[in-house]
């Protein structure tokens, strides 16, 4: 698990906390570094197993941005285990694909993804989701 | 703006990844990333890629020996390997490993090992030229900025 503190400003709002999942080591380090670089604090973990597990005792988790396929538990059923979840129903939930998969998509957006970004994610893809959903 | 003959010959370097398309526009987007808390931000996804990779071939090549014809598990272990070689921009084995991919949706077996070899030499040759690249850029030091090569 890799873990970033945010650099907020001393006495601004509390940094927000991005849980990224992704069974890749590379697409975790970059999506990783795109959120440190937009100055968010950051953890990224292998699945949506360590996740949930990491949900459990974190309570100040401000976004989750996950990949789509991921052996074991897919970001789509991570997904709706959030959202089943009375305490984590709010957290919004951001899905990552290599593959324009439209039925995947609305699936994923029916079932309460907040969006669903296309891979490579690029930081500007990131930034505005960002600005969205946490500013 | 003066640069020194090492940075120089790195951007010289990297521009020759681009005109020869073994990278693409994902690449300079890791390295925008590079910033002074994170110095070798490029080098270490690169040195993850090249670990990750290694593994994902290696796999893929027991399940070509083991499981042959097992065309289904070779595209599943083959897509992975795609999505990676797309995150850093490496583009030539991107190509290669969707060009596996549509092989494999033909069944022709000898065909997925033909694109595996070549898979494995564009994966070679990645390797040592990205090697080199960030050789000279260690050497150059900082202030060789991360853009796109000029003409690209």
């Amino acid at each position: 698990m890799a873990s970033r503190k945010g650099l907020g400003d001393e006495g601004s709002a509390p940094v927000p906390h991005v849980l990224a999942v992704d069974d890749s080591p590379v697409d975790r380090a970059v999506i990783a570094g795109i959120l440190r670089s937009s100055r968010f604090r950051v953890t990224a973990v292998e699945s949506g197993k360590r996740a949930l597990e990491l949900l459990g005792t974190e309570p100040n988790v401000s976004m989750i941005i996950t990949d789509y396929w991921m052996p074991e538990m897919t970001g789509y059923e991570l997904l709706k285990k959030v959202k089943e979840s009375s305490r984590l129903k709010e957290i919004p939930v951001v899905i990552m694909s290599s593959e324009n998969v439209p039925t995947r998509i609305n699936r994923c957006l029916e079932e309460g993804a907040e969006d669903f970004l296309l891979k490579p994610v690029r930081p500007a893809d990131v930034s505005r989701l960002c600005s969205r959903v946490l500013r | 703006m003066e640069y020194s003959n090492l940075q120089r010959q790195a951007a010289s370097l990297k521009k020759s990844l681009f005109d020869q398309g073994y990278l693409d526009e994902q690449f300079c987007q890791i390295e925008y990333l590079q910033d002074e808390a994170s110095p070798n931000f490029t080098e270490e996804v690169v040195s993850l890629f090249f670990e990750n990779s290694t593994r994902l071939m290696t796999n893929i090549e027991q399940a070509m020996e083991k499981n042959p014809r097992d065309f289904s598990r070779w595209d599943v272990n083959m897509q992975q390997l795609k999505g990676s070689c797309s995150s850093i921009g490496a583009s030539r084995m991107k190509n290669e490993c969707t060009s596996f991919r549509n092989i494999c949706g033909d069944e022709n077996a000898e065909g997925c090992m033909r694109s595996f070899q070549n898979l494995k030499r564009e994966h070679g040759v990645l390797r040592q030229k990205l090697e080199s690249y960030f050789q000279v850029l260690r050497q150059a030091g900082p202030a060789v900025t991360a853009a796109r090569p000029r003409g690209m």
